[in-house]
């Protein structure tokens, strides 16, 4: 059984309709990539996932819970968090202040704590008293993911994790998905970067205007097909 | 020797400012709720305190921890149930709505109290004063002005030492990614409005004890609240007890020069630090 899928998910904002019948599914310990471009419904995707924006009941599912109707607390509540586009840290927060707001909703006794959060971010460590404004675009990502983590999720949502980041630090981020796969969390990641999202996913999405045009395991999807999809032009 | 007694008197006076002000700075910082209603509302909470008082024989000090549960179930309410109605990108409702409140709340006093002003019984310990040197200082302005700094000290390790207060300034900063985190913001609202309205019921409990009052004096103090605030700098605690001290002293300094100055010379302090200082004397980073 699934851990979490979306069946026939539509999203409007107001009279502009965004996704048009979306159908994905996540299984336990897997890493699914939804790629596309801008305006392709990525990020509404996550939007609709987390709970911030509305949708009908069964449209989102979590395990058998009909949760498309809940909000973004509730479903938190659940063991999904999420890693906003743009980081969205709190700046009237320290750095630990924001590891550590990530547990409001939901605690737990699992593997991520501050202290492993530290120690798969090391430099966190050293800012840790530091106003999060201060810190660097990678390590303002990393306080993202660590607070995202310190909830113990059983779905962690990575929206453009590597927006705006030097191709070294995505490489540096990238670097801590095995570890989270391997405490217990199943990834959905949206990502523009296509070779990093076949690289690290075990099943890719291709979305293009609301709807998935193409999905599969990387080694099963050549260039050809990708780009058709992603473009919706013959190559 | 007189101006170090006018001096030590605005003060103390400024304490109570500070304590109508705490409440409004509170929900202010939050929310970015500007309560009209807060004067009447420290007016109310006074006469909650002369019903328990006259009603189950209380003193005040005691029916005031009684009020307090009262007041925070109201706050709460209020907020969860009105109050939060009108919170969004527009900041007309919120006015128009607390105007509405304070309009309503005037006249159910009106019509309960009467225009009769009241006052809350006192005893001896509340009329006693303490010799500094040549100034003698009443201990209840004193009283005032200490909880003034216990109502800071205490609203300061809310914010900065617990839970609760990370989520504070986290919905303050970001409601939707709050709710990220498993925040309910319209939760977090109503429990902020519920302790801004215990900080009001101790201002009413020193409004009550310090002078009359009557349903119509709340608009007044709204504006020393006010005027408190903003002297300080949105959202700073520390500040708002500056403002209330600056407030205070302008005002006893005025009054001591020509008592038709007092409110004037008040309301004069204020307009120079917005002319000097238009975001106060500590201006939080991110406005």
């Amino acid at each position: 059984m699934a851990l979490l899928q979306t069946e026939n998910l539509l999203a409007f904002y107001g009279d502009f309709q965004a996704l048009f019948g979306v159908d994905i599914t996540l299984a336990e310990a897997e890493i699914i990539a939804i790629i596309g471009a801008n305006g392709s419904g990525k990020t509404t995707l996550m939007r609709s996932i987390s709970g911030l924006l509305g949708n009908f009941s069964n449209m989102v599912r979590f395990g058998t819970i009909p949760i498309g109707d809940w909000s973004a607390d509730k479903i938190m509540g659940l063991g999904v968090a999420m890693v906003p586009e743009g980081r969205k840290l709190f700046p009237s927060l320290s750095v630990e202040e924001n590891l550590l707001i990530g547990t409001y909703g939901r605690k737990t006794n699992g593997y991520w704590k501050l202290d492993t959060v530290f120690e798969l971010f090391p430099i966190l460590r050293e800012r840790r008293n530091n106003p999060s404004t201060t810190l660097s675009g990678g390590q303002q990502q990393m306080v993202a993911i660590g607070r995202a983590l310190m909830s113990n999720p059983r779905v962690l949502l990575c929206d453009e994790i590597s927006l705006g980041l030097a191709p070294i630090v995505v490489k540096d981020i990238y670097k801590a998905v095995p570890a989270i796969k391997a405490a217990g969390a199943s990834l959905i990641i949206v990502e523009q970067d296509i070779g990093q999202a076949m690289a690290v996913a075990d099943r890719v999405y291709c979305m293009m205007e609301g709807r998935v045009t193409l999905s599969g395991t990387p080694n099963n999807l050549s260039r050809a097909e990708i780009h058709n999809a992603y473009f919706g032009a013959v190559a | 020797m007189i101006w170090v007694d006018t001096i030590a008197q605005g003060i103390l006076l400024g304490g109570l400012y500070a304590l109508f002000a705490a409440g409004l700075s509170l929900v202010f910082g939050i929310m970015r709720l500007v309560n009209l209603a807060h004067g009447d509302l420290i007016v109310m909470g006074a006469y909650l305190i002369l019903v328990l008082v006259t009603f189950l024989g209380l003193p005040p000090f005691l029916a005031v921890l009684i009020a307090m549960p009262i007041m925070f179930a109201l706050g709460w309410s209020l907020q969860k149930f009105i109050l939060n109605r009108t919170l969004g990108n527009d900041v007309l409702p919120p006015l128009l709505v607390t105007f509405g409140l304070s309009i309503i709340l005037q006249n159910v006093l009106l019509e309960s109290f009467s225009a009769d002003s009241q006052r809350l019984p006192t005893d001896v310990l509340t009329t006693a004063s303490i010799d500094v040197g040549p100034i003698s200082l009443g201990v209840m302005p004193l009283l005032a002005f200490a909880s003034a700094i216990f109502v800071i000290v205490g609203l300061n390790q809310l914010f900065y030492k617990t839970s609760l207060g990370r989520a504070f300034r986290a919905t303050s900063d970001d409601p939707v990614t709050a709710s990220l985190m498993g925040i309910k913001p319209a939760n977090i609202f109503a429990t902020a409005t519920g302790i801004a309205m215990i900080v009001v019921i101790i201002a009413s409990l020193y409004l009550g004890l310090r002078s009359n009052f009557d349903p119509n004096i709340g608009p007044a103090r709204l504006i020393y609240a006010f005027e408190a605030v903003i002297i300080g700098g949105l959202g700073s605690l520390w500040g708002t007890l500056l403002g209330g001290v600056i407030i205070g002293v302008a005002q006893t300094v005025g009054a001591a020069i020509n008592p038709e100055w007092q409110i004037l010379t008040g309301h004069l302090a204020f307009l120079s630090v917005l002319l000097f200082r238009p975001r106060g004397l500590f201006p939080r980073a991110n406005d």
